[in-house]
């Protein structure tokens, strides 16, 4: 009846752990990763990637919003989890999630947006009528002055935002790593590469996500995608993809190697119940494939159209190995018994609070956040607005969005 | 007459507190009688104790008796997922001293069916497995509300109304003794019978064990046999390795039981 082979404690024959904790260090993941790629511009000043940086922050905080959704969907009493904010254990790994997530949306996040826009919503405030006008003044917070000075400390702020925002993104995912990474109790969990793991893993669906959008933006706005921007874009997600690949294998040949009691288990449950989801779709369809297409863009000459197809592919793999590898480290962990003497089968409802249609849902709201947030604080720097130059201070007071 | 009157107010008055207090201080105490920890009564206080339990291996005869005593006395579900206590049948061939054949259907519940086939080929025992109310339990480590708590008798309890259903409490014990409640969405364990420990009494599961395989222990008690027992005999706790500070000690256990 529960799909088991072998022993399982009778406590362990439901999973605890659903696909909806499986989203959950997916959607952080592609925030921490977006945020890194606008903070390339930002601080270390990679001037190719200009175009995404708007973009990119934008993408985070849409799924930043999103994230902590499936975990409300997915506790017994989400009227309580406000408990976390007010009693939190201190002990817990967990009770930190509500602050390091605040500091993340509302520290980095939110004001590095504010302050990047304020110019171009002081003047939609100026600018506009009736309620739009009410709205861009909310969103100003009635402040008036873009004084070239005012725009000065805006940026010299946004800058040092940035720099916190670079280890508060790192924080944000190694702490979701370490959530997992620290329950000693679970073999499949249990070690401090974990929340290493996650935040390379985290870099490269960011990247991936943001190229992705970028370039499917574009081509809906009917624009010429800049071939330096992603072509920098996947230098550096090659990169990061190496770094994280790299991390991965020390990961399982120190299993390998060590072969402590856990192994058979472990070994068994990849060769079967795993096998899909780990050695076909983490491993050689979201992991090799990809990363020999990305070197092979960084050895060979292709042309620009050929790269594009390159990017897309790449891109999809990625986002598609790293939920497989969001899957296999939630579902997989819950998988086996912690006697190591059976196995249970995980059981994947549609329609139901924890099923795959509301995962699907949860999947989609980023990307209507997204289209909201872009209508609300247009992210191009194409066409009629020079929103990088303003927000360097070259023409500070009268270009409009 | 009437300043009798007053006196005799005044020492009704006293005499009827005093009445009520005794009466009700009685009333306690019998029930601690009647229970037969009358040592007990009429007052606990929780840093006199510090709990644990011995399961003696040798002695389990795989009746269920503990099992069935537990669901009835904490109102666990009746479903074959949900367990304060079960009790598994390890089956180990000679040759394969580190692959035991494990079962435990639903809980041991119902009891064992006969294991004939094996004639004496097999060693063959069951374990109980119960709450470890571990001193360092990662279970509370990880609460991030504190619903879940070591209380200062050491036995590791769950507020349920604090409770925020999140599960991470059933991910981190290695021993698989927690599970959610379907009822109130809420994690649920073992109390060590708190209820009725606090009164004298012992546990549903060792009041009803017929071998006396299971004992409630107290080792904060220098009267408690668990010191003699201890010192006789070589105990063991699961995984120790987890270094929870576990304090169900088996004696008995063999090195397949995980």
């Amino acid at each position: 009846m529960h799909g088991v082979q072998g022993f399982m404690y009778p406590n362990e024959l439901e999973l605890q752990w659903s696909i909806l904790i499986v989203l959950y260090p997916y959607l952080t993941g592609l925030v921490a990763g977006a945020f890194i790629l606008a903070s390339l511009e930002r601080v270390f000043n990679v001037a190719a990637v200009k175009p995404t940086y708007r973009l990119a922050l934008l993408t985070a905080l849409a799924f930043l919003i999103v994230a902590p959704l499936p975990l409300q969907m997915h506790l017994g009493h989400p009227e309580r989890s406000w408990e976390m904010y007010v009693t939190p254990h201190t002990t817990s790994a967990m009770a930190m999630f509500g602050f390091v997530y605040l500091w993340y949306l509302m520290v980095v996040l939110v004001l590095e947006i504010w302050l990047d826009y304020r110019q171009e919503i002081v003047l939609k405030w100026r600018s506009s009528t009736g309620i739009t006008r009410q709205f861009y003044g909310l969103l100003a917070l009635w402040s008036n002055n873009i004084s070239p000075e005012a725009l000065a400390l805006d940026h010299k702020i946004g800058g040092i935002l940035t720099i916190i925002g670079i280890p508060s993104a790192f924080m944000l995912h190694g702490y979701v790593g370490f959530i997992f990474g620290s329950i000693k109790a679970n073999p499949w969990w249990s070690t401090p590469l974990m929340p290493v793991v996650f935040l390379f893993s985290a870099i490269v669906s960011g990247i991936s996500a943001v190229m992705l959008i970028y370039m499917a933006t574009t081509k809906l706005r009917k624009q010429t995608i800049d071939m330096l921007c992603v072509d920098t874009i996947a230098k550096y997600l090659f990169y990061a993809f190496v770094v994280d690949f790299t991390l991965e294998t020390l990961d399982l040949i120190h299993r390998l190697y060590v072969a402590d009691e856990s192994l058979l288990a472990l070994d068994f449950m990849v060769k079967t119940k795993l096998f899909v989801s780990q050695i076909v779709l983490q491993i050689i369809v979201g992991t090799l494939v990809p990363l020999a297409l990305l070197f092979s863009v960084q050895v060979g000459r292709w042309g620009a159209e050929a790269r594009k197809v390159i990017y897309t592919v790449s891109g999809l793999l990625i986002m598609v190995g790293i939920f497989a590898m969001r899957w296999n480290v939630v579902i997989g962990g819950q998988l086996f018994s912690k006697s190591f003497l059976g196995y249970t089968t995980y059981k994947l409802d549609f329609a139901t609070r924890e099923g795959m249609l509301p995962a699907i849902l949860f999947l989609i709201l980023p990307f209507l956040i997204l289209w909201a947030l872009v209508k609300i604080l247009p992210p191009w720097t194409d066409g009629p607005s020079h929103a990088g130059e303003i927000r360097h201070g070259t023409t500070p007071t009268t270009t409009g969005v | 007459m009437s300043a009798e009157v007053t006196t005799n107010r005044r020492e009704f008055l006293k005499d009827s507190g005093k009445w009520i207090v005794l009466t009700g201080a009685a009333t306690l105490a019998w029930d601690f009688v009647v229970e037969g920890a009358p040592e007990q009564a009429p007052n606990y206080v929780a840093t006199d104790h510090w709990w644990g339990m011995i399961i003696d291996i040798e002695k389990c005869i795989g009746c269920g008796n503990c099992v069935r005593a537990c669901k009835a006395e904490n109102g666990v579900p009746m479903t074959d997922d949900a367990f304060r206590t079960w009790v598994e049948r390890y089956t180990i061939f000679p040759d394969e001293p580190e692959k035991p054949i494990v079962e435990s259907p639903n809980g041991g519940y119902d009891g064992f069916a006969d294991l004939k086939m094996h004639g004496d080929a097999a060693k063959v025992f069951f374990v109980p497995k119960i709450c470890n109310h571990c001193a360092h339990s990662p279970c509370v480590q990880v609460c991030p509300v504190g619903a879940t708590f070591e209380s200062p008798d050491g036995v590791v309890l769950v507020d349920k109304t604090r409770c925020l259903g999140c599960r991470y409490c059933v991910q981190a014990c290695p021993y698989g003794c927690r599970y959610i409640d379907p009822r109130t969405e809420t994690v649920d364990k073992c109390t060590l019978c708190y209820h009725r420990i606090t009164k004298g009494q012992t546990t549903a599961c060792c009041e009803t064990c017929p071998t006396g395989a299971r004992q409630l222990v107290d080792l904060k008690n220098p009267k408690d046999p668990i010191h003699e027992f201890m010192r006789t005999h070589k105990v063991h706790v699961l995984k120790p390795q987890m270094a929870t500070g576990s304090k169900t000690y088996y004696n008995g256990l063999d090195m397949a039981v995980r």
